[in-house]
């Protein structure tokens, strides 16, 4: 899926992946996509609660080697 | 764009683990885009104390007061397991490998996130804590600038 940022969080431990996922949202347009990576196994349900708050769109979430990716579309 | 959302946290404990707590849910509130206020008072006053002495003028007991509180975040104890400082010890170096944020980096990321941080004015009399002793860019208030904020408020907690 095409991104038009990368945010690279793994290793990151909450709160820090959820500051810097709104940080590099800031620098975003309306619609365009953020993929976020990281390896906080609260990732899932944070990012999801996080989108759905601030009024974005999960496009898609996987999982890859204990790597968790997210697309997120800005609203 | 409709109105911001707000978090009032009331920090009391002089604890690091609590402080921690508090400071991860005021980072994590101001990411989701709320207005965020962290009310110190009594022991919560400790987390914004500079960690170097300042030279101010006291009475004995508030020297005391001074002597006796941990100077700044990094020194406080915490609320189980402190094993007269050896806890902390413990506890910080697991947060290192675990790469959790250490409490000091916490409050300095609240500040970047324009964190409200504010000093209860009474008991910063009571402990005998001078403004010059506390961190820069902080406010002072009391409990009618507490429920102001908190009175329309979404979260509130006290830690």
């Amino acid at each position: 899926m095409n991104a038009d940022k990368m945010l690279d969080a793994k290793g990151l431990a909450c709160p820090i992946p959820i500051v810097k996922t709104k940080k590099a949202m800031d620098g975003l347009e309306s619609g365009q996509v953020l993929e976020i990576h990281a390896t906080d196994k609260g990732a899932k349900n944070d990012l999801a609660a996080w989108a759905k708050s601030g009024g974005h769109e999960l496009l898609k979430s996987e999982e890859e080697n204990d790597v968790l990716k997210f697309w997120i579309k800005k609203g | 764009m409709t109105e911001k959302k707000t978090t009032n946290i009331i920090l009391f404990s002089g604890d690091y683990d609590k402080a921690m707590a508090a400071y991860i849910i005021a980072n994590g509130a101001a990411a989701y885009d709320h207005e965020v206020t962290i009310f110190h008072t009594f022991w919560g006053l400790n987390a914004l104390r500079k960690d170097e002495h300042i030279p101010v003028k006291k009475g004995f007991m508030e020297k005391m007061f001074g002597k006796m509180m941990p100077r700044g975040s990094d020194k406080m104890g915490l609320s189980s397991m402190n094993f007269a400082g050896f806890g902390p010890k413990m506890i910080k170096g697991v947060m290192k490998k675990h790469n959790v944020m250490p409490l000091p980096q916490l409050i300095e990321m609240a500040q970047e996130q324009d964190i409200k941080l504010v000093a209860c004015t009474m008991t910063m009399d009571l402990l005998g804590l001078q403004k010059e002793e506390l961190l820069d860019n902080i406010e002072y208030a009391g409990v009618a600038a507490y429920l102001a904020d908190a009175e329309d408020g979404n979260v509130n907690l006290f830690i």
